[in-house]
């Protein structure tokens, strides 16, 4: 299948020259669901935003690469055009749905809002739309719903109401910036089974950033796991689970509580902490904490190569560990 | 039990939600409720004016000069013998006049210019913020008399006086919540959702941000209040005869040590409006605090 959206080297620049997001690329085939996996600070969020051109203005800037989407470039669009290509293209859905949702309108207000930029409806035909698309994210009693406001909804439901937003506007590729984080185990597994039904029912394309492996494996076709604005590796994720290519992903592996059930003893971490945009480390940005490191891994950057062609698992690293294991193997 | 009664109220109050906040606030906020009196109070006043006041307002009986206070003249007369307590209540409507207009201007300018400038930013920012720091660098009463005086005496000098110098304060007040909503999360969202620029602003920013120009317009009202009686104090305001508190005030000065009736009326009647107008600033941000 032809990807919907393909990420080609996208770099994202600040004012000072510092490479926030480093020519990361990736892409998403329709129906899919594709994880970005990173620390905080790794540029999962910017890289989504400056797909809709929402970057803070002024502060940062692309500058480099290409994103194709339906066959346009997007970085070449009008502000006209990418407007038009907001919520009706690319939609997005926040971590905090208690400060996404305008606190002044009912939920039914912003939806028909949405609703009224797409197309010519009578009042009754947005009402019942609304009520759908309600209906659709599992609101219950949508028809009281829709005139309550954001702050008279739970945490789940307000999340729910979101995504029933983003919806309106009827999306091809909707971006998931952390959907889960905010809210509590429970309603997390049901919102992420939400995201999975659309996704099977509409043929909705999914960008699920998440720092959250746990999620990842519940739900994403594919991950890209993110490192100091750089893509480490990009796999299938039972794949990149079972045979982590990168040191990187190893570690965030190893990090999961429920993913080393027969280990014993304290929680494994990764040492150090993750690269501020000031202080990229040259070379691998991995390498200072990396446990595998070499000299090469200090001065030369890796490049993004296939680990198994067929399977489409690629990683960039000087010495990724599913080739280290083999010429363990190969010297017993 | 709890259940029951919970969904009877929700069904009692199938109102709409602004209508209903409103009406919360009124039974809770006593404050805000004697504001309203007040200034409901003042407004019927000067409604009623031709029907409840006991004389003409400008009728010189030259044969009661300077009467106290009597059941035939309850505030007395002043030196021409012109009926005060029916002075006050004519003055009523100049002055109501004064408050609305002298406020309304400001803050559509204001609020405009500083929306604008907080959101657009850039050059659009650095005009604004420029011109507001040449409006500030005059004091406020200074500007407003070289502005009457260029344009001759009188009302009307007086609202565009008010408009040209007042603005300031609701642009920046404006100009400062715009720039923090504009970095919020739902107007993110809304651009996320392919929402136009004047869209925005209109639907998403105005709204939460009209709020706090509204609070503050109401302890601005005190201001220009008192501004339109100091102006008319001076004599470029409202000219004599026509009725007006702050002419009053100054036609009553040279007798205060005599007739004190003719200042001490107009200038409580002042005091009024402005103790209400202040009693609705204050419960309209208390409330604010109250429930966000």
């Amino acid at each position: 299948m032809s990807p919907l959206l393909t990420v080609d080297s996208l770099t994202i620049t600040t004012r000072a020259g510092l490479n926030l997001v480093d020519q990361v690329s990736f892409s998403l085939a329709p129906g899919e669901m594709l994880g970005l996996v990173g620390e905080s600070g790794s540029g999962k969020t910017l890289t989504c935003r400056a797909l809709l051109q929402l970057l803070p203005e002024g502060a940062l800037q692309i500058t480099g690469g290409r994103v194709d989407f339906d066959g346009r470039d997007l970085l070449r669009l009008s502000p006209r055009e990418m407007r038009q290509l907001r919520g009706a293209g690319v939609g997005m859905i926040f971590q905090n749905p208690s400060t996404h949702i305008n606190p002044l309108m009912t939920i039914g207000q912003q939806m028909a809002e949405s609703l009224r930029l797409r197309g010519r409806l009578s009042r009754k035909e947005i009402r019942a739309r609304s009520v759908s698309l309600l209906e659709q994210v599992g609101i219950p009693s949508p028809e009281q719903r829709l005139d309550s406001h954001a702050h008279e909804f739970s945490g789940g439901m307000r999340q729910r109401a979101m995504i029933a937003i983003a919806l309106a506007c009827s999306p091809r590729v909707l971006i998931a910036d952390e959907p889960t984080t905010a809210l509590d185990v429970t309603v997390q597994a049901q919102i992420l089974k939400l995201l999975d039904g659309l996704r099977r029912e509409h043929g909705l394309s999914i960008i699920m950033i998440t720092h959250d492996l746990g999620v990842v494996a519940q739900t994403c076709d594919r991950v890209a796991v993110l490192y100091g604005g750089r893509i480490c590796e990009i796999a299938a994720t039972a794949d990149l689970l079972k045979h982590p290519a990168h040191p990187y992903t190893r570690g965030l592996i190893a990090c999961q509580p429920h993913a080393n059930v027969n280990a014993q003893g304290p929680l494994t971490t990764i040492a150090g902490a993750p690269p501020t945009a000031e202080e990229m480390p040259a070379g691998c940005r991995f390498h200072p904490r990396c446990p595998d490191a070499q000299r090469r891994c200090q001065t030369r950057q890796p490049v993004v190569h296939d680990v198994a062609q067929e399977s489409g698992h690629r990683v960039a690293c000087h010495y990724p560990l599913q080739r280290l294991i083999h010429r363990e193997l190969d010297h017993e | 039990m709890t259940a029951l009664t919970s969904t009877q109220i929700s069904m009692g109050q199938r109102v709409t939600a602004p209508l209903r906040r409103l009406s919360r606030d009124l039974s809770q906020r006593t404050t805000l409720k004697i504001g309203l009196a007040i200034v409901l109070g003042w407004v019927l006043v000067a409604l009623l004016a031709p029907w409840i006041s006991p004389y003409d307002p400008v009728y010189q009986d030259l044969t009661t000069r300077l009467a106290p206070m009597s059941w035939a003249h309850p505030m007395g007369t002043d030196n021409f013998g012109r009926d005060i307590l029916s002075r006050v209540i004519y003055s009523a409507r100049v002055d109501l006049q004064i408050c609305l207009l002298g406020v309304i201007f400001p803050f559509i300018i204001g609020t405009v210019l500083g929306t604008f400038s907080g959101y657009i930013g850039g050059w659009c920012d650095a005009i604004v913020m420029r011109l507001i720091d040449i409006v500030l660098a005059f004091p406020f009463l200074v500007l407003m008399l070289a502005i009457i005086t260029i344009l001759g005496p009188g009302l009307s000098s007086f609202f565009i006086a008010m408009a040209l110098v007042g603005w300031v304060s609701y642009a920046r007040l404006v100009r400062a919540r715009v720039l923090v909503l504009k970095q919020s999360d739902f107007v993110l969202a809304a651009r996320s959702l392919g929402y136009s620029h004047s869209r925005i602003i209109c639907k998403h920013l105005l709204p939460n941000v009209l709020t706090d120009a509204v609070v503050f317009s109401m302890s601005d009202v005190v201001l220009v209040l008192l501004n339109g009686a100091a102006i008319s104090y001076l004599g470029l305001g409202v000219q004599p005869p026509v009725a007006e508190w702050g002419v009053m005030v100054t036609e009553g000065q040279g007798f205060i040590t005599t007739a004190w009736w003719l200042t001490a009326f107009p200038g409580l009647a002042i005091v009024l409006l402005a103790v209400g107008f202040s009693f609705i600033a204050d419960g309209l941000s208390e409330n604010r605090g109250g429930t966000q």
